[in-house]
């Protein structure tokens, strides 16, 4: 008799326990799947827990008013004894009910953007890029017993689908339902390229929902298959030399000398050097420097402290360049943009990479939406994905899909630098050391000059001149600049 | 986000309407919804309340008038009455907000700007669920999630509480705590409708939706 265990939930990051409060049935009593059985409470909220199938409760193993930690199985149910639903996997009514608890890092390839249809890295076991193109769209191989794998194969999907609803409001969602429209094939106008009522209503006027791939929207293309499709019809024509130019890199090798080492590259090395290189030689990068002054910035962090401290709040430097560039990157499409081919992708999204240094390697997650978020969420978000990075407990959609990115080696000292455009974007940021310099001021009522100590850094833009003009880089300096010169105190 | 704001209404009606709301937002009815309303003088027991944290006896309640129930949401005792502003977020959880701790977080995140709106200065405090000034607790969270990530109940905001009902009850377990106010904390009245206003905009920040209007 196959029992189904029903665990004690997660029902939060940081929630490590939970406390039965009443069971609403009880052994004997018949639960249909997704049916309340019974109530937990953690801290300020009660939770009502469903049963993860349907059959007869058989045991219960913690009473009420237990408190046992999350996992702990609480009670047992028997699906055979149940409804003829009995063969709904457990595994998968699981998944659905409960946040998976992050775990695996995932492979961290640095500045992967999974969702950029430009072109895609081969291998390092290089295959010919005709036959890597004739590939299917990686899918998980469907094993025997369909629970597990099934799961797996659909959480892709899922996250993509969920970053597009979210991008919309619940009456946009369900128009969107009842009619069978895909979100994400219906263009955006609204804030963030949000699909707003109005949009969808005129799209649904406008007769049958067009096909998202053969638009040039600026738009991220609708879920899985479709980055493939568009890889190839981008890449299709060019000749031989521009299809090995865009495609494939090879290292050149040199004489190893008697007091060498020679050791292979691991993984994550071979995709940086390969990316680096295809970055490097696929946009023509330009780099325009400016000097910032931290000194409104530093009031605030003195004025915020103590309320930041009691909030646990943790709000670097970078958290203020982050947000400033997130609010800035919507005033400048192009820098927040990608080349495919010939076409521009304007991304809908502010989403920043920030490089994260594991010494050694790199990884570059991503706070999606940045542009969304307050100063202190940056904060926040900052900290943790750091945290995260250097445990190695980052999933992968949480270093995919940057549309920007900031570097910062100015913690280690660095004054300057030129960085490298990650593929797939058209610009990144790098911060150089905040230090203290004595500048000339002048006194704005009487225009006197005189010398003062002020903490200033540089900055440098690096970005992609196919489609970023110098001046457009100069602007969005400028107004960066001007942004965190002037930093609002409401951020 | 829908907001609706609805004066005035008895604990027991406030509560069937989030079970039906929280039945229709599960069905994928209604949008996620902001109830705003006031709750005439009761007090409420959550699933972790101690009996004996309710100071008032039976006949003293009900010579006062005041209601007691039991609320089926997360939390200690607490008392609500017409000075108080009563949020009650109707919001699915699904997909990106699981964490019922972060949802907390952002419940507070709404109180204190909103307090931030009105210039007081309020602020979490480590291993509570609430927000507090420097005089004492401003508003209270109590939450429950239905099945399928429905969240009900919310929050209470002390605008201009009659502050004395609170000695009926310990807020929430912590023993002789201090209660406050808006108009505690700013010596001055304060007009609630600007308060839901400014409580609706903050929820729609903070959880990033826009307000729908009808």
């Amino acid at each position: 008799m196959a029992r189904i265990e029903v665990p004690m939930p997660q029902m939060g990051e940081s929630i490590a326990e939970g406390t039965v409060s009443k069971w609403l049935k009880q052994v004997g009593e018949a639960v249909d799947r997704d049916e309340p059985i019974l109530e937990i409470s953690t801290d300020k909220v009660d939770a009502e827990i469903p049963s993860p199938a349907a059959g007869t409760l058989v045991e219960i193993t913690v009473q009420e008013g237990e408190t046992v930690e999350v996992g702990t199985v609480v009670a047992f149910i028997d699906p055979e004894g149940g409804a003829p639903a009995a063969s709904a996997p457990a595994g998968a009514a699981e998944a659905e009910e409960q946040p998976e608890p992050v775990e695996e890092a995932p492979e961290p390839e640095p500045a992967e953007h999974d969702d950029v249809p430009a072109p895609e890295p081969v291998p390092a076991a290089a295959a010919p890029r005709a036959v890597s193109q004739a590939a299917p769209p990686f899918v998980p191989p469907k094993a025997g017993s369909d629970a597990s794998p099934a799961t797996a194969g659909t959480a892709g999907t899922d996250s993509e689908d969920e970053r597009l609803r979210q991008r919309s409001t619940p009456v946009v969602r369900k128009i969107a339902e009842e009619h069978g429209i895909d979100i994400g094939s219906v263009p955006g106008t609204g804030y963030a390229g949000r699909v707003t009522k109005q949009d969808i209503l005129s799209f649904i006027e406008g007769g049958a929902p067009a096909p998202a791939a053969a638009t040039t929207s600026p738009k991220p293309a609708s879920p899985a298959p479709a980055p493939a499709a568009r890889t190839s019809a981008a890449t299709a024509a060019p000749d031989d030399l521009w299809a090995t130019f865009y495609g494939e890199v090879r290292h050149p090798e040199y004489p190893v000398r008697a007091a060498d080492r020679v050791e292979p590259m691991d993984k994550i090395r071979r995709l940086t050097a390969e990316h680096m290189v295809l970055a490097k030689r696929v946009a023509p990068h330009v780099h325009t420097m400016a000097e910032i002054d931290f000194s409104a910035i530093d009031r605030i962090r003195a004025a915020s402290k103590p309320r930041w401290a009691s909030q646990g709040a943790r709000v670097s430097y970078t958290a203020f360049v982050a947000w400033a560039v997130s609010r800035v990157l919507r005033e400048f499409p192009t820098v927040n943009a990608a080349v495919s081919g010939d076409n521009v992708i304007y991304r809908g999204n502010v989403n920043v990479g920030m490089a994260v240094d594991l010494d050694p390697g790199l990884i570059v997650p991503v706070i999606h939406d940045a542009d969304h978020l307050g100063l202190v969420g940056i904060g926040n978000k900052m900290a943790d994905l750091a945290t995260r990075a250097r445990n190695r407990k980052l999933v992968p959609s949480e270093v995919q899909g940057a549309t920007f990115s900031i570097t910062n080696p100015g913690v280690l000292g660095t004054l300057v630098g030129m960085p490298i455009i990650p593929k797939g974007t058209s610009a990144i940021l790098l911060t150089g050391a905040i230090e203290k310099r004595v500048v000339v001021v002048t006194d704005p009522t009487t225009g006197t000059d005189s010398t003062a100590v002020r903490k200033r850094a540089y900055f440098c833009l690096g970005y992609d001149h196919r489609i970023v003009d110098g001046a457009d880089a100069a602007r969005f300096l400028a107004s960066l600049k001007e942004t965190l010169e002037s930093f609002p105190e409401d951020a | 986000m829908d907001v609706r704001r609805l004066g005035l209404v008895p604990y027991a009606e406030a509560l069937r309407l989030q079970e039906d709301l929280v039945g229709r937002k599960r069905a994928g009815e209604v949008p996620d919804t902001l109830i705003l309303l006031r709750h005439p003088h009761v007090i409420t027991l959550g699933s972790s309340s101690d009996p004996s944290h309710v100071l008032l006896g039976e006949q003293e309640r009900s010579a006062l008038g005041v209601e007691l129930f039991e609320a089926g949401r997360g939390g200690d005792v607490t008392y609500h009455g017409p000075g108080q502003l009563v949020g009650y977020p109707i919001f699915d959880l699904k997909p990106d907000r699981k964490d019922l701790h972060a949802y907390l977080r952002d419940l507070e995140e709404v109180l204190i700007r909103v307090a931030a709106d009105f210039r007081v200065r309020a602020r979490r405090r480590e291993g509570l669920t609430g927000v507090w000034t420097d005089r004492g607790k401003l508003a209270a969270i109590g939450v429950r999630v239905s099945s399928q990530w429905i969240a009900s109940h919310g929050v209470a905001l002390n605008v201009s509480a009659d502050l004395g009902h609170f000695d009926a009850i310990v807020p929430c377990g912590l023993d002789g705590e201090a209660v406050t106010s808006l108009e505690g904390e700013l010596g001055r009245p304060v007009d609630m409708e600007e308060v839901a206003d400014a409580l609706a905009v903050r929820f729609a920040d903070v959880f990033d939706c826009e307000i729908l209007v009808a």
